[in-house]
């Protein structure tokens, strides 16, 4: 079989399978709909929310981001695990023991006030659907290179595949499907990555193989990267360019947005006990260290196979994914001195960013584009990130049902994510923003009509994103987890650890954070882009790292103003020593 | 008396909690970012050490807490446990 062919089969197979599992557990109330009945399995659960937490960023652009920006791609390796520690030693369990539906059930709850749980919602929104919109563009991505579909074709059938498992099952179906996306995906990223570890240094196991020496070789793999890296004009692989304070504040930022991510917090709220929202988060963050210690390993075979294959390789010998690639307008060549042989080394082969084709062949048979040549270095090559794992398979000459299986994981990553955000919104628009604000008298069955309504709403939502994808979705991921930082998770940590954070504490607290880091944001990264750079920086603080800053001021005022009104009422207090309790 | 067994139990979880985080901080922020350019000198087979803390080493020491963490919670909820019974039965 050919590998469209295997690749058509392996990612059927797969969505028959999510919805056989989708049909196998429907939900039949608010509480299936929202917290799947409670009654998920602790290790179940932990795989579902590997599965909610790795995203086609995870999967799909980790490790490409990571093999091109060496040490300091440390920040989302360590930002996206370190959060756990803090989920699950400071909120999992105590929010599971208050034992509600929604995040900001607990918001709206312990600050006693509906305008708290409306700047929760408001919050909440914003940071998943910012997320979703990478899903979607993901989804495009795979489908448009692997089974050769047009973007859009490819966005609608990922849609109608969520609608059926996430309008119809709830958290129920999304949690069961999760699960087997979990194994679907995990298993497409290590069986390259192992073989790629193989074939370069002969260890089986990729964590110790890129730290092993190359095979037939003397020289260690980092040795040889570090060496090629610098011969080229790039940072040496393995050292730091950020500043400490950025890379420390971004990590931060990192962490504490994973810790105030809505979609992660509820996934603790399906476990039957207290206890199992704990080990829960541990088996999350076991199942999540699979990947990503797998994926620093990925990016330093790619970028030494990515230079090995490329490097002063005339364009007609140009192996075949550098042509496929370039169909799709991920890679770009710019012949600069027109000898016809590919020149890699830093620098920008564009003058203005991405490549913008035109209908011409170059002299060898590249595409032509109408940007505007770098002259100020020799780099002829412009490449997305975001293929290196996608097109590390073919890189490294593995065979086609490999390439095909990543093809399957990467929609598993990509989807999984997308059903869970698209819970949360529903949840949010059907549960705190009708029931519990403005339509209180609904019965449990309208509830559960209107969140099936919500969750339809928010897929032609996402769809939407993913076919008109808006410019700004790189750029947005820093307001995802920069706000959930400065908002939710101080609000949250406050409510457990403080019985004197009042609502107008609470209210000014997530307030300041949010206008602050948003204005932040905002102001580098769309008002004054040309401006982004370290000297402008409050402090040498990159606006991805900026949501720490805004943690920060966010607890410093819910402390003080809190002094200055009245505590909260007894019954409030009541509930804080009943969630402490065991 | 329910109120002071909860007041011990409380402050012995914030001590497991300061502990840990302290191991938190220092496997990334620590070894991984601030003193990682002077771990950097040490090197074990192909890995400088602050590099392996950053890209490896933090992420499994990350793991090992909240694995600590379930079983000290566990231990000191039975214990909790055992003196609200036990109070009961003074009664």
């Amino acid at each position: 079989m050919s590998t469209q062919e295997l690749t058509y089969l392996f990612v059927g197979l797969s969505f028959a399978l999510y919805i056989g599992i989708a049909f196998w557990s429907r939900a039949r109330s608010t509480t299936d709909f929202y917290v799947a009945g409670k009654g998920v399995n602790p290790l179940a659960n932990g795989m579902a929310t590997a599965a909610d937490w790795m995203s086609a960023a995870s999967f799909i652009s980790m490790a490409g981001l990571i093999a091109f920006m060496g040490k300091d791609g440390s920040v989302y390796l360590m930002g996206w695990t370190g959060g756990y520690v803090l989920l699950a030693l400071l909120l999992a369990p105590y929010l599971r023991k208050f034992g509600q539906f929604t995040v900001p059930d607990f918001i709206g709850t312990r600050y006693y006030s509906r305008t708290a749980r409306l700047v929760a919602v408001l919050c909440l929104i914003f940071v998943s659907f910012t997320y979703v919109a990478g899903q979607m563009r993901g989804v495009g991505i795979v489908f448009s290179r692997f089974l050769e579909v047009d973007i859009n074709q490819g966005v609608i059938i990922g849609m109608i595949i969520v609608f059926f498992y996430a309008v119809l099952g709830g958290m129920k179906g999304i949690t069961y499907t999760q699960v087997a996306q979990y194994c679907v995906l995990i298993f497409a990223y290590l069986v390259p990555a192992i073989f790629i570890s193989i074939l370069m240094t002969g260890n089986p196991i990729p964590q110790l193989g890129f730290g092993d020496t190359i095979i037939d070789s003397p020289t260690y793999l980092l040795d040889k990267l570090d060496q090629v890296t610098l011969e080229l004009g790039f940072p040496a692989y393995t050292e730091n360019i950020k500043s400490n304070i950025d890379i420390f504040c971004i990590t931060a930022a990192l962490m504490f947005g994973t810790a105030g991510l809505p979609h992660v917090i509820v996934r603790f709220f399906t476990v039957p006990k207290v206890s199992d929202a704990r080990k829960s988060a541990g088996y999350a963050l076991v199942f999540i260290a699979l990947l990503y210690t797998t994926a620093p390993a990925v990016g330093a075979f790619a970028r030494v196979n990515f230079i090995d294959s490329v490097q002063d390789t005339k364009y007609v010998d140009a192996p075949s994914w550098f042509k496929n690639w370039e169909n799709i307008g991920l890679i770009s060549w710019n012949d600069k001195n027109n000898d016809g042989i590919i020149r890699y080394e830093a620098g920008n082969a564009f003058k203005d960013g991405r490549p913008k084709f035109i209908d011409e062949l170059g002299q060898s048979g590249e595409r032509m584009t109408a940007n505007t040549s770098d002259i100020s270095n020799q780099n002829e090559v412009y490449i997305d990130r975001d293929i290196m794992v996608l097109a590390n398979p073919e890189i490294a000459n593995l065979p086609g049902w490999v390439i095909a299986l990543v093809a399957a994981g990467g929609l598993a990553a990509a989807l999984s994510t997308a059903a869970g955000l698209l819970l949360v919104i529903s949840a949010a628009i059907s549960h705190d923003l009708l029931r519990k604000t403005f339509k209180p008298d609904i019965t449990d069955k309208q509830e559960l009509l209107y969140a099936r309504l919500a969750a339809a709403l928010a897929i032609f939502i996402a769809g939407l994103f993913g076919i008109y994808p808006p410019g700004f979705v790189a750029q947005v991921v820093a307001f995802a987890f920069g706000l959930a930082a400065a908002t939710i998770f101080p609000a949250l940590f406050l409510g457990i650890f403080s019985k004197t954070i009042n609502k107008e504490g609470a209210i000014s607290g997530m307030l300041v954070g949010l206008i602050f880091t948003f204005s932040y944001i905002a102001y580098f990264k769309f008002i004054n882009p040309s401006l982004n750079q370290e000297e402008n920086w409050l402090f040498g603080i990159s606006p991805e790292g900026i949501g720490f800053l805004g943690m920060i001021l966010n607890f410093f005022t819910a402390i003080v103003v809190s002094r200055f009104y009245l505590p909260p009422p007894t019954e409030v207090k009541q509930m804080v020593e009943t969630i402490r309790q065991p | 008396m329910e109120k002071l067994a909860l007041k011990a139990y409380w402050k012995a979880n914030i001590k497991i909690l300061i502990s840990l985080l302290l191991v938190w901080f220092l496997a990334s922020f620590g070894f991984g970012i601030l003193w990682s350019d002077e771990l950097d000198q040490i090197q074990i087979g192909g890995f400088k050490l602050g590099f392996w803390f950053a890209q490896q080493g933090s992420i499994y020491i990350f793991v090992l807490l909240i694995f600590i963490y379930v079983h000290l919670m566990n231990k000191l909820d039975q214990k909790y446990k055992k003196q609200i019974s036990q109070e009961l039965n003074r009664k």
